[in-house]
């Protein structure tokens, strides 16, 4: 899990061209929207693309998006719990 | 109706006024960009996201208001008119590449000419009316007609205009200020002195 926390701290960072930024500044529970790290919606977009392409993982329903783009743990976790082997 | 102030971006140096502000000839466009971001240090991280019409846009709007200050006006009072040849070609054609291996959302949304207007309007506050044209070369004429047209309207006290063009490594970029009040520079807004400007 703190792998592939460290991981998508790296992706998310070149995904959204989040120059500004190193891992070690977002936090595993940090919010990744609106106060915390102020992503957008068209950043939502990218990392819906980032979790199929890195992970071969979709969002079924859209309706579960902000809260599984919670925080890079939340993101995680959905990884983890969708993942096939 | 006067010119309040100038700047230039060409040959990846940025002129304020006429004068040299950055420059930087032996890197890449991109890192040029991102050199003069460092360098005028805006504090601005969307920067990053932007395509390179909307980074030259920005870049060349933070050093055009460096000491021409809009902030006086209602946001409603400020408009923009920008023109261009290239529209969003450059971005068009790394989307339609990228596009063969896989999506990116945030770069198809800067295939529009227009999107540099935005982030200038996002970053400045300007709420006023804003126009896009595309054209094959820097027209003085339509800018002299249109932008005086702009300004006759009595909500509106001041406008930037001018000519952002990128496509590949070839980049133009020319922005001016006009303002109902003599400030600045002062030039008279003709198609003659925009002409003289733009060389």
């Amino acid at each position: 899990m703190e792998q592939l926390m460290a991981d998508l701290k790296k992706q998310i960072i070149e995904a959204l061209n989040l120059k500004h930024l190193k891992p070690e500044n977002i936090g595993d529970d940090q919010p990744l929207f609106g106060d915390g790290l102020g992503l957008d919606s068209i950043d939502a977009l990218e990392l819906i693309v980032l979790l199929q392409q890195n992970y071969k993982v979709k969002i079924d329903n859209p309706q579960d998006g902000p809260s599984i783009f919670r925080s890079v743990k939340s993101i995680a976790e959905y990884i983890r719990a969708n993942q096939t082997a | 109706m006067f010119i309040s102030a100038t700047s230039k971006i060409r040959k990846q140096a940025i002129y304020h006024q006429g004068t040299l502000a950055f420059e930087n000839t032996s890197v890449s466009l991109d890192d040029f960009l991102t050199g003069a971001y460092d360098y005028l240090s805006p504090e601005y991280p969307k920067f990053y996201k932007m395509d390179r019409l909307a980074k030259l846009g920005f870049l060349a709007t933070e050093v055009l208001l460096r000491d021409a200050s809009i902030k006086q006006y209602a946001p409603e009072a400020v408009s923009l008119v920008l023109s261009n040849a290239h529209a969003s070609l450059d971005t068009d054609v790394r989307y339609h590449e990228a596009a063969k291996t896989s999506s990116s959302p945030a770069l198809f949304v800067y295939t529009l000419p227009n999107i540099v207007s935005g982030e200038i309007c996002i970053r400045h506050k300007i709420k006023g009316e804003n126009t896009f044209f595309v054209s094959p070369s820097f027209d003085a004429g339509l800018l002299e007609a249109y932008v005086n047209q702009v300004m006759q309207q009595p909500s509106v006290q001041a406008c930037i205009a001018g000519w952002i063009d990128v496509m590949d490594s070839h980049h133009d970029v020319f922005l001016y200020l006009i303002e109902k009040e003599k400030r600045g520079i002062a030039l008279p807004h003709t198609a003659e002195e925009l002409t003289k400007l733009y060389r």
